[in-house]
């Protein structure tokens, strides 16, 4: 049985419609993480889900309940937002018992539960205190505390980890996946950081405009994404994408792409596609421009390769700009009329200006319609 | 100020006596009033006969006071201010909770529970502001008849209450509007409904605000003079009306001590409201502007 089920859910402000015919389901104690630019809907969806804001039609249940028109208090949730938004004449105790207290819990099992949080969250000896003697940090723990006591079918967390410096966002954001899956809680999350989203998520829609355009585990998602938005989107430092031409090639598959390499004269440069990656559309688009999508880490400093194999092509470019990022090195080169982005292992020492030699790992790289943007292999 | 990177030459520290002096000079000529009132009040009347209005008294009395306050005649009767005081106690307090309480409503409804139109209805409200006493005297009193109420503390409390509301939501509503709606969800989805929110989440944050709308209203209501002659009846008069009955007098002897006493003893509970709370006072009008 699905926790949470929206069904065909719109939703317009005048004439804009921001959700459009939305359906998605959500297993008991799954994480689904709602990602998207900004204006995409997401923290639309998760309004309509809290009951904050009504749909114009559709339906959501909760559980095997249809939901659509309960109040948020009626709905059986709870929700972590993004400023926290905590009581500010209350301290931290009376923060996370006052849902309680609303709920007519007897004030023994209230104080049992407050402790209890406070214990998994560490934060029992800031109880007394008040939200604006606490840091960012600290309050955001609250907010998860008043969130997490009340043991609701379902958490909402709107962007909770937007407003922490970067390095307790990374450490919260493990906290907030251990305490998922120590807890086995149904999480909806929304974040326009798709690094959140792919840490997190056991499913993550990615949404534009008012659609999910793909729901998926991150490895879908990331590997397969079903058009140059979410491939673009999804991955740090994006994915490259290169306008090339589908021809006849002799190699195993029948096909190669061709890039127009303006640097090297004008010469086009052939990269083989790979014969596991050939599908039917293929055959009828040959001579068309495409879009070849290649992420970062799918290209490999030659020398790098040289003693697994001789795979994937060959490609000598300039580097423009090099990036050491202590893990590894973000390269940007030129490579036919294109800037694209390598990343290249922790050793390489590769410097701006130096003639570069790269190969491309065609097996797992995409293939986009020009116009449509959508998938083709 | 000493934090400040001024030039130190003799024609600049020149400028800054001469600024300064200006300053004093100013602030002792709108002070000049109130010393001359203090004084006048504490003087007997033959100094005042005798003497110039600055003059320091021979002998400091508080006979005007005592008088003022128990005994000194107000048109018919003479019994002096006391019992007037009390009536504006009893106008004012009331008054100003109600007028409070319902611009804090307002306001939370304004921002909180938005409704189609809501923008629409508080620039409405805004006009109120704007509205002369005069405009709304006969209007008023039409309408306190109807209700039964003219003549009467409760009907004074109630023009001044509607008169109140306009001030009083603009003041309410402009300060929710900085608080979060995010905190309002959040106690929504903690199961608290449209009183709670209000009561528990809400007015415990307003301090600053319930700081300004009261003072505001106090020394309005207090010091309202066209009203209370107005609607006030015999029985109900404020102390503002009362002090006009005395001063106005064409009988007997002036006794100006006794005017000054009085006036001072009327305007007195607004000038202690604001020597209380008018730190609060002005924390409360930039409130918002600054994130807390």
């Amino acid at each position: 049985m699905s926790a949470l089920n929206i069904r065909h859910v719109n939703k317009t402000f005048g004439s804009t419609q921001v959700l459009k015919d939305i359906s998605l389901a959500i297993d008991s104690g799954e994480f689904l993480i709602l990602v998207g630019p900004s204006g995409c809907g997401k923290s639309t969806l998760m309004n309509t889900i809290a009951g904050l804001e009504p749909v114009t039609s559709g339906e959501i249940r909760i559980g095997d309940e249809d939901v659509t028109w309960h109040t948020p208090s009626e709905r059986d949730i709870a929700m972590v937002f993004q400023s926290y938004a905590l009581y500010p004449s209350m301290n931290v105790r009376q923060n996370i018992s006052f849902g309680l207290e609303m709920r007519k819990m007897p004030k023994a099992q209230r104080e049992e539960a407050v402790s209890r949080v406070a214990e998994l969250l560490q934060i029992t000896p800031l109880l007394d205190r008040k939200p604006s003697q606490l840091s960012g940090g600290q309050r955001q723990r609250v907010a998860m505390g008043r969130a997490l006591a009340r043991e609701p079918q379902i958490y909402l967390f709107d962007e909770p980890l937007s407003n922490l410096d970067a390095k307790l966002r990374v450490e919260m954001r493990t906290e907030i996946k251990k305490l998922h899956q120590r807890l086995g809680t149904t999480i909806v999350y929304v974040t326009h950081d798709q690094i959140e989203a792919m840490t997190l998520a056991d499913r993550i829609a990615v949404m534009r405009d008012g659609e999910i355009l793909q729901l998926g585990t991150p490895h879908e998602v990331y590997n397969d994404p079903v058009d140059m938005f979410v491939a673009g989107f999804m991955g740090s430092p994006s994915m490259n994408f290169l306008p090339v031409t589908l021809v006849s090639h002799a190699g195993a598959s029948g096909y190669a792409l061709q890039i127009h390499d303006e640097e090297q004269g004008g010469a086009a440069l052939t990269l083989p596609w790979p014969v596991e990656r050939d599908t039917q559309e293929l055959s009828s688009r040959v001579g068309e421009r495409l879009i070849l999508g290649l992420r970062p880490e799918h290209f490999l400093e030659d020398d790098a390769i040289q003693e697994t194999s001789g795979e994937g092509t060959r490609l000598e470019v300039t580097a423009t700009v090099v990036e050491p990022t202590g893990a590894d090195t973000l390269l940007q080169a030129w490579l036919g009329g294109n800037e694209v982005t390598a990343r290249l292992g922790p050793k390489s020492r590769v410097v701006a200006g130096d003639r570069v030699a790269l190969r491309a790992d065609l097996s797992r790289a995409v293939l986009f319609d020009e116009k449509t943007q959508r998938r083709l292999a | 100020m000493a934090n400040m990177v001024r030039r130190h030459t003799t024609s600049a520290r020149l400028w800054r006596a001469g600024l300064y002096t200006l300053l004093i000079m100013a602030a002792l000529v709108y002070l000049l009033p109130l010393v001359v009132m203090l004084l006048t009040s504490l003087k007997p009347l033959d100094d005042i006969r005798a003497g110039g209005l600055l003059s320091l008294p021979s002998t400091i009395s508080f006979e005007a006071w005592s008088k003022a306050w128990g005994s000194a005649c107000t048109g018919m009767r003479c019994n002096g201010m006391s019992g007037y005081f009390l009536n504006s106690i009893a106008i004012v307090v009331p008054a100003v909770a109600i007028s409070s309480l319902v611009g804090a409503l307002n306001g939370y409804v304004l921002t909180k529970w938005r409704f189609r139109g809501a923008n629409l209805c508080f620039a409405l409200l805004l006009f109120g502001c704007f509205v002369p006493f005069q405009v709304v005297l006969m209007p008023m009193a039409r309408t306190l008849g109807w209700l039964g109420l003219a003549s009467s503390t409760s009907g004074l409390v109630l023009v001044h209450v509607v008169y109140g509301i306009a001030f009083t939501t603009l003041f309410f509503r402009n300060y929710y509007v900085s608080i979060p709606d995010e905190m309002i969800a959040a106690a929504k989805l903690d199961g608290a409904g449209f009183w709670r929110i209000f009561w528990r989440i809400l007015l415990p944050v307003s301090g600053p605000i319930i700081t300004v709308t009261v003072i505001w209203q106090f020394t309005q209501i207090w010091n309202d003079f066209l009203f209370g002659v107005s609607f006030a009846g015999f029985d109900s008069q404020p102390v503002t009306v009362a002090l006009n009955n005395m001063v106005n007098t064409s009988t007997g002897v002036k006794e100006y001590n006794v005017d000054m006493a009085a006036a001072m003893i009327a305007a007195l509970p607004t000038l202690v409201v604001y020597v209380l709370a008018g730190k609060y006072f002005v924390r409360g009008l930039t409130a918002g502007s600054v994130k807390g």
